[in-house]
């Protein structure tokens, strides 16, 4: 019975965030535009294998859309009092979070899978190991979903406050992660801090899927990816927990 | 039907303690009230018993389920309306009823036929599809309210439901909550309306700096402050106060047109009143023996220092 109402608790939150916050401006302004404009800005009149950094970009569109309604859905429903009434249904935190991820991976999962199509078809982009591409595809997903409601967690009610968070975390990443640069051009202190960004492990991991030279062991991306997302997700409880009055 | 049970609740925020060995228990179908004044810990309590929050010490008991063991059948069981906006404003009241119905596990069927019945019983069927953003504070109110019953609980927690509302929308909410109150939900109301919570409340609390201060139905409330009697008057023509000072030992206060002398001894007042009258040849328009308000009651056992 509890199991059952658990259960039901992710889904219906998953589908009043698919219901209402993706159709936002600033989720498809933060999540979508914003990286492909920084892609074009990288690329356009320089003479640069897209090939080699069509992996990249994947990983970077995957991320950015992923994590960019997760930081906001906790402070909007605080700032509309619905938060604390979420709270009175047949929810645990835990359960609402988890929805808000799994929200955060079906956006992810539809963006990044378009870009993915166009690629193919435009670029010629051919897959060298599918079955992985589909594996870093959905634990990337897993992984960067959580980051954004990590983010959104020690918010209060001001949405522009952790859009402000958000920026500070997620910009810097895609400059230490092999994006922009390959990971095997990253040498020294700039190697240890691409090493310690799991963005990095996704844009490794899609390299390996689509046949760029790789540096990480697909296995070891994964379990990496894995263990990262159940970091914020524990974070993001023990935070939520900590400022659950904050804002209500 | 929904029992209510509260023992020695405490809740603390840093040094605060907002909620201070608080228990009490609401029967049956009972309609009790919370009542306090700002920052006195009713909200707290209310969130507590909601599972919004978490105690530091107590038990919750939900229609006989232990709200901290079980929180998942004992939410099943309660319906909450918060005390600010608590509905999404972007979704129309169908989608509203609907998208709360499904956290209830209600069928398609139930969570239909049940929302048009509450919007219809709210005069706001007509409004259904419209989102809420275009509602008056009164309307969004009432979808409010009817998401806390769409899963028709045995218990029911409303949290100033109808602070600020226009005469319409308050009366359409009373009336719903007194109906289903009727129909063996039982309803515990936080309210700064004292005229309210004497209408509609069985039993009445009185919380203040996180402590219960009494409990009681609002008549034996007024009945153990008897002794605050008072006798109002009005005169067919504007006096001034000092007339009456000699009327009573006790405050004199101005409601309007009529002067309400605050005495231990009404019959006594009463012949010094007339004494006046004759005095300076008044006519009296009106006079009664008055007995504490509820109001009255509360100001008393809430006054000092905050």
């Amino acid at each position: 019975m509890r199991a059952r109402i658990a259960l039901r608790s992710v889904f219906v939150t998953t589908r009043k965030d698919i219901k209402i916050y993706y159709k936002k401006a600033p989720v498809w302004i933060f999540g979508l535009l914003l990286p492909l404009f920084l892609f074009l800005a990288f690329f356009i009149g320089r003479d640069l294998d897209t090939r080699q950094y069509f992996p990249g970009f994947l990983a970077m569109s995957l991320f950015f859309t992923a994590s960019s309604v997760g930081p906001l859905i906790i402070p909007w429903e605080k700032q509309a009092g619905t938060f604390e009434r979420l709270l009175s249904y047949p929810v645990s935190l835990s359960t609402m979070v988890i929805g808000d991820i799994l929200a955060g991976v079906a956006f992810g999962t539809v963006i990044s899978l378009i870009v993915a199509v166009i690629g193919a078809a435009f670029l010629a982009i051919g897959v060298a190991d599918a079955m992985m591409l589909f594996v870093f595809f959905a634990v990337g997903n897993l992984c960067f979903a959580a980051l954004g409601t990590l983010l959104s967690a020690s918010s209060g009610r001001v949405p522009s406050n952790t859009m402000m968070l958000s920026a500070l975390v997620r910009f810097p990443l895609i400059f230490i992660s092999g994006v922009f640069v390959p990971l095997g051009s990253i040498h020294g202190a700039g190697a240890y801090l691409a090493y310690a960004s799991p963005l990095t492990y996704l844009v490794d991991g899609f390299d390996h899927s689509l046949g760029v030279d790789s540096f990480v062991p697909a296995s070891i991306g994964i379990l990496v990816l894995v263990l990262y997302s159940l970091l914020f997700f524990g974070l993001t409880i023990v935070l939520l927990r900590r400022n659950l009055m904050k804002g209500l | 039907m929904g029992e209510i049970e509260a023992v020695g609740l405490v809740k603390r925020f840093g040094d605060i303690t907002a909620v201070d060995d608080v228990s009490f228990s609401v029967g049956e179908t009972e309609f009790f009230g919370l009542l306090g004044p700002n920052g006195a810990g009713k909200t707290t309590t209310i969130r507590l018993m909601t599972g919004i929050l978490k105690p530091d010490a107590g038990d919750i008991r939900i229609d006989g389920i232990d709200l901290l063991a079980d929180p998942f059948d004992a939410k099943m069981r309660l319906g909450a309306v918060p005390e600010v906006g608590n509905i999404y404003t972007d979704l129309s009241a169908m989608e509203n009823l609907d998208l709360v119905g499904r956290y209830y596990g209600l069928s398609k069927d139930e969570r239909r036929q049940r929302s048009k019945a509450l919007l219809e019983t709210l005069s706001l069927w007509d409004r259904r599809n419209d989102p809420l953003r275009k509602y008056s504070k009164g309307m969004r109110q009432r979808v409010s309210v009817a998401c806390a019953l769409i899963h028709e609980p045995p218990v029911l927690f409303l949290d100033e439901p109808t602070e600020g509302l226009d005469v319409q929308s308050r009366r359409i909410i009373v009336d719903l909550v007194k109906q289903m109150n009727r129909k063996g939900t039982s309803v515990i109301l936080t309210t700064h309306n004292i005229d309210e919570a004497s209408r509609l409340c069985e039993r009445v609390c009185i919380i203040n700096h996180g402590k219960i201060i009494a409990i009681s139905s609002p008549e034996q409330l007024r009945m153990a402050y008897e002794k605050n009697l008072a006798v109002e008057v009005s005169f067919n023509k504007k006096i001034d106060r000092c007339l009456l000072e000699e009327c009573t030992p006790g405050e004199i206060e101005e409601w309007g047109d009529k002067f309400r002398l605050l005495t231990a001894d009404p019959d006594k007042t009463i012949q010094k009143i007339m004494e006046v009258r004759k005095e300076h040849d008044l006519k009296i328009v009106s006079i009664q023996t008055v007995g504490p308000s509820l109001e009255d009651v509360f100001v008393k056992l809430t006054e000092g220092p905050r």
